[in-house]
């Protein structure tokens, strides 16, 4: 409870969270415990929809500003210009407001994608994309389960563009710009672990009010952003069919036979090729007798 | 023309340098008549290609593809490398053939199989780097400086790149024979079986890995084509893609190089045809077991009542299915026509199959449908055009098609060496 509390209190002081210091590099466990990763708990019923959080998304990270009116009948997908959209979706709890990005999951299908390691996942929790390693062959694209890495196919030295959870803005001890920035408290960063917790006493308090189930607590085995709900999160666009198995896993057989067929194959031949020459070698020498 | 560059102690290095040279610029020169139909249409494909790959560099890859935040990968990946590699298994499955079952009937096909597959390898799995957004990058994972090794593209890069070495040392006795480089030539030869075992490991798992590719698409590829068993459906198609593509590549070089086919080649060719017939019907029917138990195992009857059933039915029974019955008619008869007909069905089936997985039923539930502008399809018919060139131009001065008299000489030493062992 300690642990909560000091995070609750850092948090409630305006981002000078205790985060700042387990985010140096020096510190760093080579690799955390899951569970105690950093990520946000999105709580839908508190959003209302003023898409502050997509304007400090755009200040924080140098993307243009998105524009100020928009069609709310559309819903938006987040772009390598914009890397968070507020839509709004007719339930049947009437309109609900909810924030899109990269779900920063546990265990990346990206992450593991990517050939080179461009895609990385820190131990602290955030997914990150590193440019001089990047040869832009959008595998993460086709790999992602929530479609969050953007490629930018307008630009000769493209990059991928996807919410990098303000990297930055943690290492220095701060929280997420559209976490920082929300004026309703929809937003809520902190250690994983703990946002569970809190999702669970929230649901708990109002069982009425929320669906009870955390988006994002299982989903493709876990992710750092957590979401509440009062109507099933299919009616916010969320995708249903994702499962809980983490996405890496389903490449994880094929490239656990690659060493067997790499080391086994070869004996097997070289054998056969020997056996078929010999038996070639044989024939001959019975063609010369007779 | 051999090389002598020691004599008797005094190194003769210039002259004979200065003829290599010659030899080489000589050999450079195109041959027969420049200005045919092919020669006219095919340069005008690769210039115009030329011309909007030079604005896919300015602009990026916006400025001439179709591609989307939705569709990343389109026609250069689903058909230039995933079709193309499958098209170019023939290599593997042949050389397995002449080389491990020691299958001596199938020796002449061997040189223009493998030279096909290092060419197609060059070419379809270069077009990969038109596609890459930073091709820079592309040796960041090949000198180690940040091995992804949990990719599956990870596998699927080095082996391409493995392979098409594999390949060249495969062909390279070819390549020593027509710059007259005996003993180079001996040193290639001896490296042969060992290039083929692995080029046959190395091609089991970059042609299942391309399948492997879709694993992570989950959701994304229609329930149809998608399964855990997409590596091992991609691995037994690409036997019959692979020898079909023999086949129909060999049926027309058999006609357009005629000048250049040995007389073993000539006296063997339709009896080779008719061989391959019969291999590709075992992997079809072998390919169309696994799909059905696939098809069970997934519980797709769901899907079959569906347009996309239609299609799928389309695929599995109308281009695999009736040329495998073709093809086995062909060989019982002895029919070419009836095989050669098989081969190209079975071509557009692989198509077929591989464009379903990667582009046509990879994120089915969309409206608005991912296709490629014409200016893809250029820069694809830019790629063949440059390759046929390519292999043309081999042909035409090596011994690819011919190469029987040496051949046995080379097997009487290895013979000899075995016996003597």
């Amino acid at each position: 409870m300690k642990r909560r509390d000091l995070l609750k209190t850092m948090c409630a002081a305006g981002g000078v969270s205790l985060v700042g210091g387990r985010l140096g590099a020096e510190e760093r466990p080579p690799t955390a415990p899951l569970a105690d990763r950093v990520g946000v708990l999105v709580d839908t019923t508190k959003c209302l929809g003023c898409r502050m959080c997509e304007f400090a998304c755009a200040t924080a990270n140098d993307l243009p500003q998105p524009e100020a009116s928009i069609d709310r009948s559309v819903e938006r997908q987040t772009s390598p210009t914009q890397w968070t959209v507020v839509n709004r979706y007719e339930t049947a709890k009437g309109p609900v407001t909810a924030k899109r990005q990269c779900m920063h999951c546990l265990q990346p299908a990206c992450a593991s994608a990517c050939l080179t390691k461009a895609m990385y996942k820190e131990p602290e929790g955030p997914v990150r994309w590193r440019e001089s390693k990047c040869m832009g062959c959008r595998f993460c694209m086709v790999s992602c389960p929530f479609d969050a890495p953007k490629f930018q196919y307008d630009s000769p030295v493209p990059k991928i563009q996807k919410c990098v959870m303000c990297w930055e803005r943690l290492e220095q001890g701060e929280r997420p710009a559209c976490v920082a920035n929300c004026p309703a408290g929809a937003l809520q960063f902190g250690r994983r672990s703990e946002l569970l917790d809190e999702g669970r006493r929230r649901i708990a308090l109002e069982p009425e009010k929320y669906v009870h189930h955390i988006y994002g607590e299982r989903e493709v085995g876990g992710t750092s952003w957590l979401y509440l709900a009062s109507v099933p999160f299919e009616q916010l666009g969320f995708p249903a069919d994702v499962g809980e198995t983490p996405f890496p896993v389903y490449t994880r057989e094929f490239l656990y036979g690659v060493p067997l067929v790499l080391t086994l194959a070869p004996p097997l031949l070289l054998a056969l090729s020997r056996a078929s020459r010999a038996r070639q070698i044989a024939e001959g020498e019975e063609e010369e007798e007779r | 023309m051999t090389m002598h560059l020691v004599d008797g102690g005094r190194p003769r290095f210039g002259p004979e340098l200065r003829r290599f040279g010659t030899f080489l610029l000589g050999e450079l020169k195109p041959r027969g008549r420049l200005l045919t139909p092919f020669n006219v249409i095919t340069s005008a494909i690769v210039l115009l290609g030329g011309v909007l790959l030079v604005i896919r560099f300015a602009k990026g890859l916006g400025s001439i593809t179709n591609l989307s935040q939705d569709v990343p990968w389109g026609l250069w990946i689903g058909f230039d490398v995933i079709t193309g590699v499958a098209f170019a298994g023939g290599a593997y499955v042949v050389t397995f053939m002449v080389y491990i079952l020691g299958q001596e009937k199938y020796h002449p096909i061997v040189r223009v199989t493998v030279l096909n597959g290092f060419l197609a390898y060059v070419f379809y799995a270069g077009a990969l780097l038109l596609d890459l957004g930073r091709p820079w990058n592309v040796i960041n994972p090949i000198i180690g400086n940040s091995f992804g090794v949990s990719s599956v593209l990870f596998l699927v890069a080095w082996h391409f790149m493995l392979y098409m070495m594999a390949e060249f040392i495969e062909f390279s006795p070819a390549v020593a024979e027509w710059l007259g480089w005996r003993r180079v030539r001996r040193v290639l030869k001896a490296l042969t079986l060992g290039a083929v075992i692995f080029g046959i490991t190395l091609s089991l798992l970059h042609q299942s890995g391309l399948g492997a590719l879709y694993l992570m698409a989950k959701g994304k590829v229609h329930p149809l084509w998608y399964s855990e068993f997409i590596p091992i459906l991609f691995v037994v198609s690409s036997v019959f893609a692979g020898l079909s593509m023999v086949i129909f590549e060999g049926s027309i070089t058999h006609k357009v190089f005629h000048h250049r086919v040995g007389q073993r080649l000539r006296a063997t060719h339709d009896d080779i045809l008719r061989g391959l017939a019969r291999i590709c019907a075992g992997a079809m029917f072998v390919y169309l077991f696994l799909q059905l138990i696939v098809f069970v195992h997934g519980q797709r009857w769901t899907y079959l009542g569906t347009g996309w059933g239609a299609w799928y039915l389309l695929e599995i029974v109308g281009f695999v299915g009736v040329p495998a019955a073709l093809f086995l008619s062909g060989f019982r008869k002895g029919r070419l026509p009836v095989i050669r007909a098989a081969a190209v069905l079975t071509l557009l089936g692989i198509v077929l199959n591989r464009l379903n997985v990667s582009v046509i039923g990879f994120k089915w539930y969309m409206a608005e449908r991912y296709v490629p502008t014409w200016m893809e399809i250029v820069v694809t018919l830019a790629v063949i055009s440059a390759e046929i060139w390519v292999f043309r131009w081999v042909v035409n001065r090596m011994p690819v098609l011919s190469f029987a008299e040496v051949d046995r000489t080379g097997e009487g030493e290895r013979r000899v060496d075995i016996v003597a062992a």
